[in-house]
Parts: C-alpha cells; structure tokens; sequence
C-alpha cells in the first residue's frame, strides 16, 4: 500500500497528487456517503415540527421502519400490505425488465463485438446512442403517445387486423415495462460488449471447430466469458430499473405504483421526510442485498464487475 | 480412421485480392504433411478452407474422397489446432479436452476416463484438475494437441503451433509431435515458416509463396532439387550467380556470369519452363559445395577474397566478396582437423563440383 502511494506521488508530483487525492475525496465523501448518512440519520427520527428539532422530543426511533412493516400504529397486528405488496412487485418487476433487457442486449452485444464490421457497426453503435440525447421526460412521453389508444402500435395492430379494438397497454403496463426496458438498455449493452469484445475470435471458431452448435459456444465459452460485463449490466439495469420514478410517473397506469412513487409522495406531498428517508433506505438496503447475494450464486466477484 | 486430403483448383479471392491462385495438392491418408511459406503467403487462409471456416472462391476441397462444399467446421472431420491455441482459459486441463466428447453428449464420467488417457498419451498425467494458465507454454502445447485428437479427427490441422515457444521446447515438441503423428495414425497438415520444422517432421512439403504452390516434394529434394528460384532460396542458404545461358549440355547448363563462366546442373523441369540456350538463368551453390580450388579444375572457378570467418564448432562458416567485390558469398567448411582454412583477406579461388549447383529460369527470390 505505501508503496502504491509513493509511485502515485511520483508518476503525478506533489501538486496533480493532492488535486487528484483531494477531488475523489470530495467525490466519494461529500457527493456520495454523506448525503447518504444523513437519509440514515434522518430515517431514525420522528418527523417532527420545526420547533421540536433539537428538543427533548427529537429521539431516535424505529417507528419509520416498522411503519413500512405493520402500517399506522392504530392497527396493530396487521401489516402495510399495500406498501410491501408495491414494493415486492417493484422489485420483482424490476428483475423481469433486467432479465428483458439482458435477453435483448446480450444478442446486440455480441453481435456488436463479433460479427459486425465498419460502417454497419458504426450505424448500430449511432443509432443504439442518438435516442439518448433525447430528454428521459420526453422520451417517455413519446413512448406513452406510441402506446397510447391512437398510438402507432394499436393502430399498426388494427390495421393489421390482429386486434379489433385498441388494447389498452398503459393500463396494462406494457408502455411501463417497455419503457424502464429502453431506459437503461445501454448500460447493459456496453458492459457486456466490454468484455465481448475482449474475447479471443479464436476460441469461438476453436469450439465451432471441435463440432459444437452455436448455442453450446454461447453457454460454456462466451457466456462465461463475459460474466463480469454481464452482472455488472445487470446490476446497473436493475438498480436503476428499482430506482426509476420518471417512467413510472408517466407510463405507470392508473393503478400501479412503483416504490420510488410512494417515497416520492412521503417526501413531496406527505411532506415526511423521516418516513421517505426510512423506505429510500429499505430500497436501498434490499437491493444491495439482492445484488450481492446474486452475484454469490453466480460466483462473481466485486473486483471482477470494476474491470 | 484417417482421411486424405485434395485441393483441385482452389482460388481463395477477398474482393480483388487473390490469398490462394490455382492451388492443387493431393494429401495422402496418414501423411505428415507441411505447408512452408512465408509471413502472408496465404496459408492460413488454405488451412481454413480445408478446416471449413472459409469456402474456396473456386475449385474443390475434399476430405477421404468427398467434397466438403457446404459443410461447416463443426461437421468436418478435421480438428484445427490454433496459433494461439485457443484453449479455453475458464474451464480445467480435462474439460478442455473433453469438450469435443461433452459436444457429442459423452457422460461425465467417460469423458473424465477419456481425459485422463489423452493426458497421458501427451505425457501430462494427473494435470488434468488444473487451470489452462497454470501450466508451462509447452503443456499447453499439448493439452491443445490433446483437445484436438479427442475429436477423433480423421485430419488434424496445425497452424504454426510451435512459434510460440523457445527454441529449445520447439526442438522438443518437434519430435514429440511427429511421435504423437505416428502413434495416432491420422492425417497431419502442418503450417510454418520454418523450414527447420517442415524438413524435420514432414513426409511431403508444399512451399507457397502470394498464393502460388512453389513446388511439393519430400524434405531431400526439396533442398537438393528445387524446381524455382524461390524454392532455392527460401528453402536452406544458397549462394546465387546470375547470368545468361550460353549453352545447354545434356544434363548440364553453361552460364555466363559475372564471375566467369559456369556450368551447372539443369534443374529438369516441365519442358515450358524448361532453360534454353539465350535465357535468364540463376545458378545456386549451396555453401557447403562450394570448396578451395586446387587448381585442378578446369571450370566453376571463382575468384573471391575472404571477408570474415565464424567459427560453430562443427563448421566454419566463411564469407567472401567476389572479384568484383559488389557480391558476398557464403561457404561452409566441416572442421575436420584437414588446414583448408585460410585468413581473412587472402584471395582465394573457389569451386564446385556441376552437378551440386542448379541452375534455374530466374524468378523472383525469398527475401533475406
Ligand atoms: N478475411 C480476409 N480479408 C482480406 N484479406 C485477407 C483475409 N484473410 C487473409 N487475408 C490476406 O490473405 C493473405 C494471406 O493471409 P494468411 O493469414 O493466409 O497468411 P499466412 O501465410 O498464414 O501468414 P502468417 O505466416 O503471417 O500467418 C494476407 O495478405 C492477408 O492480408
Ligand atoms: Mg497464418
């Protein structure tokens, strides 16, 4: 380690080193942890007027957890099934949009890395980027008109004689799930390729050779191969996907709400930041576990996702 | 089982670029066979059209007798051993070579059985638990050679797969791979620019240069009679002497040079190609024919000063500059205790026996 440290000092001189050391501090500490230190101070607290901060009132508590858990303290013995079955259903939504995007980006990827050359590569490569200069807010809405009774599809689908009438895909959440799909579709396209592209030709063509069909070459050899590129897609993808509040604000049929949206109206409409802080946290907290158990099952380890 | 191999016609073309011009090559069924030629000369690109990466633009390969037109890599009876090898770095020693038999649906435990007995036919028993980048670069020569023959290819290609090691682990696998040949029986087509190589495993050698097969022949003729100019001079060291046939005589032609006259075998040849009185004609001396006249000769001799002398044991290697001091020359003498050596600077005249010179249509030459 104090090795490392004095070659940083002198690939960089003493005035880059302080500058480089002193940003990524202010970077990881200031933008990162303590924002988020105060979410956890803030989660443990009552909400309470401004009058009592600081007071004999202002204790730490539990109560903005076990809200989440049982719901108001009047009903005791019951549980908030209305937030668990939000937040169980964010979830889980946001593993079937990770396994959608992974499904699709996968192909794209590969194919990206290994099969496509010059200007046809460079034309996916534009078109996959360009749609993102386009605003988050804007581009769902484009989406929510595409989806929409008189959209592009339900009209293409009308046409085509395959429905009689317009299927209602934002009620239905198709719009959402296509949505928060796109959304993060280049993140999970770039890691894999990453590593894709990295892969010797020649060990594709090696099992070709050695008489395996195309789908055994993906499963024991590129596959495996791109693992780190993978998780670390699918990691982004799903906590971005867990995390979003745009699509789901837009897109989200009347019915479905997604957990950001409930964390959204603690802070915004039910003006109860303790409470927000508490379900941010849970969120949070949730799906860092998942992440981190998942990636024991698949046998990945952290180092290998930051390459 | 083994299988030969014929190229009949091949052209290989990318857009206008043409890596394989007309090719024609008949491979017998368990024949060492050696493709040498060099950087760029197109054999890669013939390995992968018999391997069935690529298809020929024109002409007809063909396995044990059939056309291969339309059938891919995977369903070919050949198994292709990589450059780089290419062995597969997330999976062990063992699945690595059991991968053709897991392909074919082999149960673990017989593909395991199979395994152990590959490894120990390369001499690597028990590694079969370890790790593709734990082993030296010569095991993993031999894994690669493993995880190729327990395809049971009826033809087993190499590309360059020595040219990765040292000298001497190159010098060993030599023999271990020609072992290997004999024992399993099958059909090896091998690829190197090294000619040490191709000379020393090959049954038969087909020299190529852009494109174009030279010339195919065992290892002796092909370094005692060459058939090109560029087969002359790629294959072994060879001194040249260009000049102007002045006559033909029997088996023997006599060429003005610009170091006198000589005369030299004539290379025999398809009678299109073969040298008249009045052609171009280069004439080559291998250094180890060449010898200090004794003046008892009453052609072939070369007047030349010596340059510089190196001493390898075995041989003295001595370079001259001819008369006219523009050219260097090369001869070999074997150390023998017999004082033929001579100092540097002295002039000296040189001589060879006819018939251990050939002389060629000119043509264009390997580059130094
Ligand atoms: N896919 C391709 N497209 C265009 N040209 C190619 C392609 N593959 C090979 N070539 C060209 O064909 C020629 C022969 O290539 P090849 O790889 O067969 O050479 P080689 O004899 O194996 O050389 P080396 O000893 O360096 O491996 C080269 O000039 C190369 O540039
Ligand atoms: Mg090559």
């Amino acid at each position: 380690m104090s090795t490392w440290i004095s070659n940083f000092y002198h690939r960089n001189g003493t005035a880059l080193s302080i500058f480089l050391l002193l940003s990524v501090l202010f970077w990881v500490f200031i933008l990162i942890v303590l924002p988020q230190l105060f979410m956890m101070d803030f989660s443990f607290r009552h909400n309470l007027p401004p009058a009592d901060i600081g007071g004999a009132k202002d204790v730490y508590t539990l109560e903005n957890y076990q809200y989440m858990i049982y719901g108001s303290a009047q009903s005791e013995g019951s549980y908030n099934t209305v937030d668990l079955t939000v937040f169980a259903r964010t979830l889980i939504a946001a593993i079937f949009v990770t396994l959608f995007d992974l499904a699709i980006c996968y192909p794209i990827a590969f194919y990206l890395a290994h099969s496509a050359y010059g200007g046809a590569a460079r034309l996916m490569v534009l078109s996959l980027i360009v749609p993102f200069w386009v605003n988050e807010i804007l581009r769902a809405f484009a989406f929510r008109i595409m989806f929409g009774a008189t959209g592009v599809i339900n009209n293409f689908l009308i046409w085509a004689g395959i429905l009689d009438q317009p299927y209602d895909f934002i009620r239905n959440d198709v719009a959402l799930y296509a949505g928060l799909g796109y959304a993060f579709i280049l993140l999970m396209i770039f890691p894999i390729y990453n590593t894709v592209e990295s892969l010797d030709r020649n060990q594709i063509e090696a099992a070709r050779d050695l008489g395996s069909p195309w789908w055994r070459i993906h499963w024991r050899v590129v596959i495996p191969y791109a693992k780190p590129g993978i998780t670390s897609g699918c990691t982004m993808v799903f906590m971005l996907t867990a995390g979003a509040l745009a699509a789901p604000q837009i897109l989200g049929g009347p019915s479905s709400l997604w957990f950001t949206q409930i964390i959204y109206q603690w802070f915004n409409t039910g003006n109860n930041w303790p409470q927000g802080s508490a379900y941010a946290i849970i969120l949070l907290a949730t799906c860092i576990a998942f992440v981190l158990i998942m990636m024991k099952v698949f046998k990945v380890k952290l180092g290998e996702i930051a390459r | 089982m083994s299988a030969g191999v014929d190229l009949e016609n091949v052209w290989i073309k990318f857009g206008e670029f043409i890596a394989a011009r007309d090719v024609n090559i008949n491979i017998k069924e368990g024949e060492f066979f050696s493709f040498l030629g060099p950087s760029g000369c197109g054999k890669t690109t013939l390995l992968r059209a018999v391997s069935g990466f690529l298809e020929p633009s024109e002409g007809m390969v063909k396995i044990g007798g059939e056309d291969m037109k339309g059938i891919g890599p995977n369903k070919r009876p050949t198994a292709l051993i990589f450059q780089n090898l290419a062995l597969f770095p997330l999976m062990t020693v063992w699945e690595n070579i059991a991968f053709a038999l897991e392909v074919k649906g082999v149960g673990k435990a017989e593909r395991r059985k199979r395994a152990d007995e590959l490894l120990n036919l390369i001499a690597l028993p028990g590694q079969g638990d370890k790790m593709v980048h734990e082993l030296s670069g010569g095991q993993k020569q031999r894994v690669a050679i493993a995880r190729a023959l327990a395809a049971e290819p009826d033809v087993l290609l190499l590309d360059e797969p020595l040219s990765a090691l040292d000298l001497k682990l190159r010098q060993h696998m030599r023999t271990e791979l020609r072992a290997i040949q004999q024992r399993v029986g099958i059909t090896f087509i091998y690829i190197t620019h090294d000619q040490g190589e191709a000379l020393t495993m090959s049954d038969h050698i087909a020299v190529m240069r852009e494109g174009v097969i030279e010339q195919v022949a065992d290892g002796t003729d092909m370094y005692d009679h060459p058939e090109t100019a560029f087969v002359a001079s790629f294959v072994g060291e060879n001194n040249l002497f260009k000049g102007e046939v002045s006559d033909i005589n029997g088996e023997q032609a006599v060429v003005d040079t610009n170091v006198g006259r000589v005369r030299a075998r004539l290379a025999s040849l398809p009678k299109e190609r073969q040298l008249e009185t009045g052609d171009s004609a280069f004439v080559f001396v291998r250094p180890e024919s060449l010898k200090f006249a004794n003046g008892a000769e009453a052609d072939n001799r070369i007047k030349a000063k010596i340059h510089q002398e190196e001493f390898e044991g075995q041989f003295w290697q001595v370079f001259l500059n001819v008369a006219d001091g523009a050219k260097k020359i090369k001869m070999s003498l074997v150390n023998d205790g017999s004082d033929l050596k001579h100092e540097v600077g002295a002039d000296v005249t040189l001589t060879f026996q006819p018939e251990l010179a050939v002389a060629l249509p000119e043509g264009p030459l390997a580059q130094e």
